[in-house]
């Protein structure tokens, strides 16, 4: 009886030297001991297609493609991009017919000054929110250019606080975060256009910050600077 | 007439029954520690066609995680980035390093960067970064310290167990929703602030469901 409890031991010494244990790295892909159902016939997001010549699940979107069928009964203002003579109804923010709000532009095609929405404290705190998840790296914290990406050769971002962008119409501001400009690329993957103004909004709070005045101050708060 | 047994194998029959449930207990001991995600998954880390490096990047750097994961706040999927993103950096800085020519290729062509997938839940679990993250739970309760991982690995075990255990007791993972990203804070449970994060469990609604179709559609 013995030797069956050897052999036991001896088991699980082996065992052990051969599974190690839990935690340990590897480059193996994870063994499923019940894969029922783990791997559908369905495709998710990003996911491999054996379908498609491209290997891709996700598939681009065609070039022309227009919505469709949301929004119905929500008549365009005239002048703004999309022809309601037409007879063509649709929701602005889905179809994306307003100039002003979703390229920064003017009906004459120069770039607009001012906000196609109300600037209100929630708007300029996701605005700092946004900005500071995808425009600090480069533009750093203040706004002047000093971001983390500098030391690492990005030399050529500019200070907001220059004249130039302190003149610039916030219509261009939004334009060059949609299209991106010089080395920058286009950010329109990553903030929705509300988001974009937002950032906007929270980039002519920095460049207000940056010259301020005594006057800017409140009264009861004075005190706390001297 | 010899006796062909000898004495001592009167108690045989109970050393063999005694035997039988030592083996059964070491059988499924090591069931459950070698079976289960625990050991199964966790320690995962393949070899990635780029070897980015989080530690890098989102922990020396301190780039926010959503700065690549960019859907993860309005999607159920938190997405891997396109090769732009990278280039947003990499047009510029290190152009010629032969570790990123699978990046610049990928953004030349437009054929995705052929990334191995760590984690991955099975197709019969519904689950939704947005609703998470947005509700105080954090990255690092189920992906690790990824900030401080030179190449990521599965770092917890994602069974059902380890859902089950945040979803009974939610209030204890988690966090202040401004430390969400942050990798090295603390859940407001960890802070001394159990009745905060009981508050805002009651105040957002959180009601991590528990019943089978909460997670299994």
């Amino acid at each position: 009886m013995r030797y069956a409890y050897y052999t036991l031991a001896f088991l699980v010494v082996l065992l052990v030297s051969v599974m190690g244990f839990r935690g340990m790295k590897s480059s193996r892909p994870p063994i499923e001991v019940f894969p029922d159902m783990d791997h559908q016939a369905k495709y998710k997001p990003q996911a491999e297609s054996k379908f498609f010549a491209d290997g891709r699940a996700d598939r681009p979107i065609p070039a022309g493609t227009v919505p469709y069928g949301r929004g119905r009964g929500v008549e365009l203002e005239p002048g703004h991009g999309f022809d309601s003579t037409t007879g063509a109804f649709a929701d602005p923010a889905y179809l994306r017919g307003d100039d002003f709000r979703y390229a920064g532009k003017k009906a004459d095609g120069t770039f607009a000054r001012g906000f196609p929405v109300e600037v209100t404290e929630t708007l300029v705190r996701r605005g700092r929110n946004r900005y500071m998840i995808y425009c600090y790296p480069c533009h750093g914290a203040l706004g002047d250019g000093n971001g983390i990406t500098k030391s690492y050769g990005m030399l050529a971002t500019p200070s907001y606080h220059d004249d130039r962008i302190r003149q610039m119409a916030e219509g261009e501001i939004f334009n060059t975060i949609t299209h991106g400009k010089n080395t920058m690329f286009s950010y329109a993957d990553k903030l929705s256009p509300d988001d974009r103004w937002a950032v906007v909004a929270y980039v002519r709070a920095l460049q207000r910050a940056h010259n301020a005045s005594i006057d800017d101050v409140p009264l009861a708060e004075r005190g706390g600077l001297k | 007439m010899s006796k062909i047994f000898p004495k001592s194998a009167n108690a045989l029959p109970l050393q063999i029954v005694i035997f039988l449930f030592v083996l059964g207990g070491v059988a499924a001991a090591g069931i459950t520690y070698y079976a289960t995600p625990a050991y199964l998954r966790v320690g995962y880390q393949p070899v990635q066609p780029v070897p980015f490096d989080h530690s890098l990047h989102a922990g020396q750097l301190g780039i926010d995680c959503r700065y690549c994961h960019a859907s993860v706040e309005k999607s159920a999927t938190s997405s891997v980035p396109a090769a732009q993103t990278c280039m947003n950096c990499h047009s510029v800085i290190k152009t010629t390093s032969p570790l990123l020519e699978v990046v610049r290729e990928s953004y030349k062509t437009g054929d995705p960067v052929p990334w191995v997938k760590i984690h991955q839940a099975p197709d019969y679990v519904y689950f939704n970064h947005s609703v998470h993250v947005n509700r105080g739970v954090s990255c690092v309760e189920c992906h690790g310290k990824v900030n401080e991982m030179t190449a990521v690995y599965h770092a917890k075990s994602h069974s059902m167990s380890f859902c089950l255990n945040c979803h009974r007791n939610p209030a204890t993972f988690i966090r202040d929703p401004q430390d969400v990203f942050n990798l090295d804070s603390k859940t407001l449970a960890e802070q001394g602030r159990l009745a905060d994060a009981q508050k805002f469990v009651h105040d957002w609604k959180v009601k991590p469901p528990q019943s089978c179709s909460g997670c299994h559609r």
